[in-house]
């Protein structure tokens, strides 16, 4: 028997009045038990519905009454039979007696475990508590339902219960509900359990314990406020984030029909030698290495251990600030929970002061925290208050990790009020916004709060254990689509959006549609600057595939003069493939050609010499020198030759001169080289 | 095996900068890698002390010596960052000359065993650290812009540091020059003909500079009552345009530790994580860039070496079939128990469930700050600022909406539909704040990821299983709890203030082992609380109220009983800790010490000194063995 095995009796209120509701009900309860086959096998679980058609429990037959009330499953270890009751179960025809169900329920438990109040034991509730309670043979109902649980507590019972309110309940009498209302939490009060209250689909998935998850101590001693004054206290997790279970490597190697086969895969791993790939390393002759920038510093472990950094067991108090000096973005990790100690009343006294105090003045403490002995870290954390309003919880304090000084990169941003007043909202636009934010309002007042993070179901997870039920059944079945009340996590309230059409329309009327795309000005704080956008590359590319083979067709010709510097720099910044930069270097050269040699008294010297300019920014990036400086000496040759003295004339005028090897390493001209190479071929025309 | 053997998840959860997504974006769009060249002007003026008159405690402050401080911290941010970035550090106006070109009046300076430009060794911090005690005899300052002879230093600095920067391609790597100088007007003192031209020549060159794909951004350096002139010069250089300008501007009155945090900012470069399509209603939708302004930084990843040679081993994983011992190639399918039979998963499939949406951020609503709970927190936050390839339209919907939910009291509820893990996250609008003349706080919003039920355990409700009455504080407690509070203040808190002493004496034993140097420096640990602060009177006395106010005075915390009894745990280990004792006087521990013999006992032997003496137990033999040895010392 498993230490911590519970015992479930569900009672599910299968009323009239409850049908709307039966099949997300079906789901929870089936997802419940999903989790427990995976992670609590031997836990025990039992159905008892009422409101029910016809009658089938014990106390019916021993004592009479107790009708409507079917015990459909008695408690018995968790298997498939469960999740199939589960999910199909029968609708009722008579409004539901929550607290017949209850005896029954805890006369199961009774008949099974005996007068013991020994492991735990649990009964879960599901009901809109809308309908009638019978009036009670002896004394008031009041008087009987704390009867029962003080009962319940002597047998180490709890008893959970999950009211269902909302559209549901639009009909229904008030002052009933008000008195079931006060039954059910005497129940909870003497049994310190949970009362919840949901109002739609998406809240039962959450209010539903499904799973018990063992409590565990992060820390267990003093919060020391001072040298002379510690408070005991006992720190928990508050959070954590829920992973998919633990799954195994599979392995097909084994024969399908091995019945004692495993399927799994082991790991090995092997440290080797860089120089000798056949040499496996011992672990005693391996040793830690740890880089610093681009070295890596090998430290032994006797070294290491004497040397690093060994902070003293203990939380302690490092003073209090305001609340505004600690930003909510900057918690770091999950949250945990500081609790006074159990029946230390003098903590929990201590704890509660300094809370109220803290909530009063509106002040968070900073505390360091290292919770273990030989913990090589420390941990700043900020305590805030949470003050308990139910009589049986103390206060107590949240602590959320806080970032160092080396986890904080300190980005600067442009300020809004410094962007053009195109870019800034007027006020009716500020209205609309202002609009549409009252108008999503997921907190309306006097309404339940949507997607309550304590209530709301991981969408993913739930769709896993679902899959995994369909997968047991049938082991080709395809992922089916998203929960339609899943679906309500992931998109908007199709309803919440129709309600408000006319606040969204004006909204939308407000901002048109299609803007400006903004200015790409330059980035004063670095950042890589583009020669072209990926559309211009695209619109490009996707224009030039005749161009490939090199032959030059009307189009290209066209596109390639009226924007040849966009159309090299698009070419160039092709990156699937370094053709393409010989491609675009070679075009580029065929193209300056073309222009001096169909210039008419140099008319197409500017086009040539921006030609020249972007070639020659080009080569330099991609390492290209030569391409550029052969090309340059050739054509002046060419224009010498040909009788085109002018163009020489206007490219010493402007100055251009070959690539030199500061600019690009691969050049085998000096700057002076560059230079004076140039000129000296200018000599001669001054001769 | 130090190594994580159980990779069964590490495929299935990664964090948002783990997503394939966000990477492919990364490499598409955004450089991963950043080469800077560190031109500090070295000129007599940046020697001056800043205001020798006033404000004693910052006589010794020269401009040299802050941009030297501020350099100094990018460099160890840089090692504990692990950023691959190169820098290269380049002093003009310089009396010695250090280049590629041999330029006169510019010096980079450098280390052994490194190139100019290449990523920061422990050596280089070192020794650039102490540089400024040798400046002026290894390197010296001197006016290196000349009428007659037409030198022009600043030019020759930016040339020579256009050469630095040659290496790679402009296409993965940015490539900055950060410029460090407090005169506004470098070419003031030349006149005519010569000084247009010398101006023109180098506005030229920074212009070649930043079409071969470099930045250059100028840190200016002004005094209190002075203005650092940008329009004078340095706006051609940089190419400011009108708004741009503003932005530019240092305020005059600036402190100098403002100004250093103020540079040191400036010196970050933003790296995108992810770009985001935020979905409003109806269609409409914002684009978003998201930043990681919070991240824990770790010591960085252990490699393996061979203690013979300390050369780099490398780690072989192979995959076995438990059942038949066959090698295996890695696995595609994985299984779950299930109802007495195994659930096979392909990853094919189990990508499929958690395409839950679109890679999108989807707008759900609106709640008020007061229903965003202090325990909805899993892990850090991430700020979102919109990115430049919007529409104007697309960015006047975000400042309305940012600034109407500013007015409103209120967050947005959305939800992340990321392919490592789905999820509802917050969006909180963050106001600009400026203090100091410096920016704090960037204007944006902050998407704080939300849990699930599942995530949230009731711990509070648990608690009260075990424990009888609750009591609350009185009104007379919770007031001397309130003066308390009042009197064990942190004005002026930030985060930024507390350094991570882990971290610093990590990389502090990491750099004087690289080093050889035979001892480490003690570092300061800033998280422990205020001794001396909390021994002042006033705030003993308060502490001596709250405390006769809730314990009487009978004070005795710790041996206050709990109603808990020992646990079998405890029971089990005090019962070993007797046995480790008896077992221990068997051994003549200071003789084997002594002897070197402790390594011929068990480990069993061994851990009952460590038991005995109530030290950890954890670790392989020679561990152990230090630990003792440690132990016996004291």
């Amino acid at each position: 028997m498993a230490r911590n095995k519970e015992a479930l009796l569900l009672l599910l209120d299968v009323g009239p009045s409850m049908h709307p509701a039966l099949s997300e009900i079906e789901k929870v309860c089936s997802m419940l038990v999903h989790k427990k086959l995976i992670y609590s096998k031997y836990d025990e679980v039992g159905i008892v519905l009422f409101g029910t058609e016809d009658t089938n429990n014990e106390l019916t037959t021993e004592v009479g009454g107790y009708q409507h009330v079917v015990v459909l499953k008695n408690i018995k270890v968790v298997d498939g039979d469960i999740v199939e009751a589960l999910q199909q179960l029968p609708r009722g025809t008579t409004d539901g007696d929550f607290l017949d169900a209850v005896i029954v329920g805890m006369d199961v438990l009774v008949k099974k475990f005996g007068v013991t109040n020994k492991g735990k034991k649990r009964v879960c509730l599901i009901t809109n508590a809308q309908c009638q309670i019978k009036e009670s043979d002896e004394g008031t109902k009041e008087e009987q339902v704390t009867t029962i649980a003080k009962q319940m507590t002597a047998h180490g019972i709890k008893m959970e219960s999950i009211i269902m309110r909302g559209k549901l309940s639009q009909d229904a009498n008030k002052g009933i509900m008000d008195e079931n209302d006060r039954l059910l939490n005497i129940f909870s009060k003497e049994t310190s359990t949970r009362l919840l209250y949901v109002e739609n689909p998406i809240s039962l998935f959450g209010a539903l314990r499904t799973r018990n998850i063992a409590l565990v101590t992060v820390f267990r001693g003093h919060l020391e406020i001072s040298p002379k004054l510690s408070i005991k206290v006992m720190v928990y997790k508050k959070t954590t984030e829920e992973k998919f279970p633990s799954m195994k490597k599979y392995s097909d190697k084994a024969p399908p029909n091995d019945k004692f086969a495993k399927h799994e895969v082991k790991i090995d791993y092997e440290h080797k030698s860089s120089k000798d790939p056949d040499k496996v390393v011992p672990p005693d002759q391996r040793i830690k290495g740890y880089p610093y920038g681009p070295q890596i510093v090998p430290i032994s472990s006797a070294e290491w251990e004497a040397v690093k950094f060994k902070p003293e067991k203990g939380v302690k108090l490092m003073g209090f600030t305001d609340s505004s000096n600690v930003f909510r973005h900057h918690y770091m990790k999950d949250v945990y929970v500081f609790l006074p100690e159990p029946g230390n009343t003098r903590a929990m006294i201590a704890v509660s002061a300094v809370a109220r105090a803290m909530k009063e003045m509106n002040k968070v403490a900073i505390v360091r925290c290292v919770w273990r002995q030989g913990q090589a870290n420390v941990v700043i954390g900020v305590l805030t208050p949470n003050l308990s309003d139910k009589e049986n919880i103390p206060d107590s304090f949240y602590l959320n990790v806080l970032p160092f000084a080396e986890d904080v990169r300190e980005f600067q941003f442009p300020s809004f009020t410094n962007f053009p007043a195109s870019w800034q909202p007027n006020g009716q636009q500020l209205e609309a916004a202002a609009n549409l934010i009252k108008t999503l309002d997921l907190a309306p007042h006097g309404q339940e709060e949507v997607l309550l993070p304590d209530f709301t179901p991981n969408p993913v997870l739930e769709r896993f254990y679902r899959y995994l039920e369909l997968k047991s059944k049938d082991p080709d079945v395809a992922v089916p689509p998203l929960d339609g009340t899943l679906k309500k996590i992931t998109e908007p309230d199709t309803d919440l959006l129709l309600q408000n059409k006319s606040e969204i329309d004006s909204f939308c009327r407000s901002f048109e549609l299609k803007g400006n795309p903004l200015k790409k000005s330059r980035r004063l704080l670095g950042g890589k600057r583009s020669f072209s956008n990926d559309e211009e590359v695209k619109g490009n590319i996707t224009a030039q595939p005749a161009n490939l083979t090199g032959n030059a067709s009307v189009n290209v010709g066209k596109i390639g003069d009226l924007t040849p510097v966009q159309y090299f720099e698009a070419l160039i910044s092709r990156r699937d493939s370094p053709d393409w930069v010989v491609k675009a270097i070679n075009e580029m050269k065929n193209k300056i050609f073309d222009l001096v040699e169909d210039s008419h008294e140099g008319d197409n010297y500017p086009k040539a010499l921006e030609c020249l300019v972007a070639l020659r920014k080009g080569c330099i990036l991609e390492q290209e020198p030569e391409q550029f400086n052969d090309f340059l000496k050739h054509l002046w040759n060419f224009c010498q030759e040909k009788n085109l003295p002018s163009f020489c004339e206007y490219l010493a005028s402007k100055e251009l001169t070959l690539i030199s090897k500061t600019e690009a390493i691969d050049s085998e001209n000096t700057d002076d080289k560059a230079r004076k190479g140039f000129l000296v071929k200018s000599e001669p025309k001054v001769d | 095996m130090d190594l994580d053997g159980d990779d069964n998840d590490n495929d299935i959860f990664r964090d948002d900068e783990d997503d394939p997504q966000a990477q492919l974006s990364l490499l598409e769009n955004e450089s991963s890698k950043e080469y800077v060249v560190y031109l500090v002007d070295a000129s007599p003026k940046m020697f001056s002390t800043t205001c020798p008159a006033e404000e004693d405690d910052q006589n010794g402050e020269t401009h040299f010596h802050i941009a030297i401080s501020c350099i100094s911290q990018t460099l160890e941010s840089q090692i504990i960052n692990r950023s691959y970035d190169q820098v290269a550090i380049c002093f003009f106006n310089t009396r010695e000359k250090n280049n590629l070109q041999d330029l006169n009046s510019v010096f980079v300076f450098n280390v052994p065993e490194r190139e100019f430009l290449d990523r920061p060794t422990a050596r280089l911090i070192k020794e650039f650290y102490q540089l400024e005690e040798s400046f002026s005899k290894i390197i010296g300052s001197q006016h290196g812009i000349v009428s007659g002879t037409r030198e022009n230093s600043l030019y020759n600095a930016i040339w020579a540091a256009q050469a630095l920067l040659r290496k790679g391609s402009a296409k993965t790597v940015d490539k900055r020059i950060l410029l460090f100088t407090n005169d506004d007007d470098p070419f003031g003192s030349i006149k005519g003909a010569v000084k247009s031209d010398m101006t023109r020549m180098t506005l030229q060159r920074a212009k070649d500079a930043q079409d071969l794909g470099i930045s250059i951004e100028l840190l200016p350096l002004s005094h209190p009552d002075e203005v650092f002139n940008v329009s004078q010069f340095y706006a051609d250089l940089i190419g400011l345009e009108g708004d741009d300008l503003v932005d530019f501007m240092p305020s005059a009155g600036k402190k100098l530790e403002d100004m250093k945090d103020q540079l040191r900012k400036r010196m970050f470069t933003k790296r995108i994580v992810k770009r985001l399509k935020f979905m409003i209603v109806n269609g409409i939708s914002i684009e978003l860039n998201s930043y990681a302004l919070i991240r824990p930084t770790v010591p960085g990843a252990i490699t393996w070496l061979d203690s013979v040679t300390n050369h780099p081993l490398k780690i072989e994983r192979t995959f076995i079939c438990v059942d038949t011992g066959a090698l295996v190639e890695e696995p595609t399918k994985r299984f779950l128990p299930y109802k007495n039979q195994n659930i096979i998963f392909s990853m094919k499939q189990l990508s499929e469930i958690k395409r839950v949406s679109t890679g999108h951020l989807h707008l759900l609503g609106f709640k008020p700050l007061s229903c965003l709970r202090d325990y909805y927190n899993l892990k850090p936050s991430t700020f979102l600022y919109p990115s430049d390839e919007g529409t104007d339209s697309s960015m006047c919907m975000f400042i309305a909406l940012h600034r109407s939910m500013i007015q409103l009291n209120r967050f947005a509820v959305a939800f992340s539909g990321s392919s490592s893990r789905p999820q509802l996250v917050a969006l909180i609008a963050q106001e600009e704040v400026i203090q100091s003349g410096g920016q704090i706080e960037p204007p944006g919003m902050h998407m704080i990821y939300l849990p699930y039920s599942d995530d949230i355990r009731f711990v509070e409700e648990r608690y009260s299983d075990t424990s009888g009455m609750v009591n609350i504080a009185s009104d007379d407690q919770i007031k001397k709890a309130a003066n308390l509070i009042k009197r064990i203040d942190l004005k002026d808190f930030s985060v930024c203030q507390i350094s991570n002493p882990a971290l610093q004496r990590h990389y502090a034993v990491l750099q004087a082992l690289a080093l050889e140097e035979d001892d480490i420096p003690e570092m300061k640990d800033e998280s422990l609380p205020d001794e001396e602060g909390l021994a002042r009177p006033g705030v003993v006395r308060a502490l001596e109220e709250f405390k006769t106010s809730v314990y009487g005075d009978n004070y005795d915390e710790e041996n206050e009983p709990g109603t808990e009894k020992p646990t079998e745990a405890s029971k089990k280990r005090k019962a070993n800790a007797e046995f480790a004792t008896k077992e221990c006087e068997n051994y003549d521990w200071g003789d084997l010490a002594d002897t070197g013999k402790l390594k011929d006992l068990t480990v069993v032997e061994l851990k009952y000194y460590l038991t005995a003496h109530n030290l950890p137990v954890s670790g392989k033999k020679e561990a152990i063995i230090s630990r003792i040895l440690t132990h016996m010392a004291k």
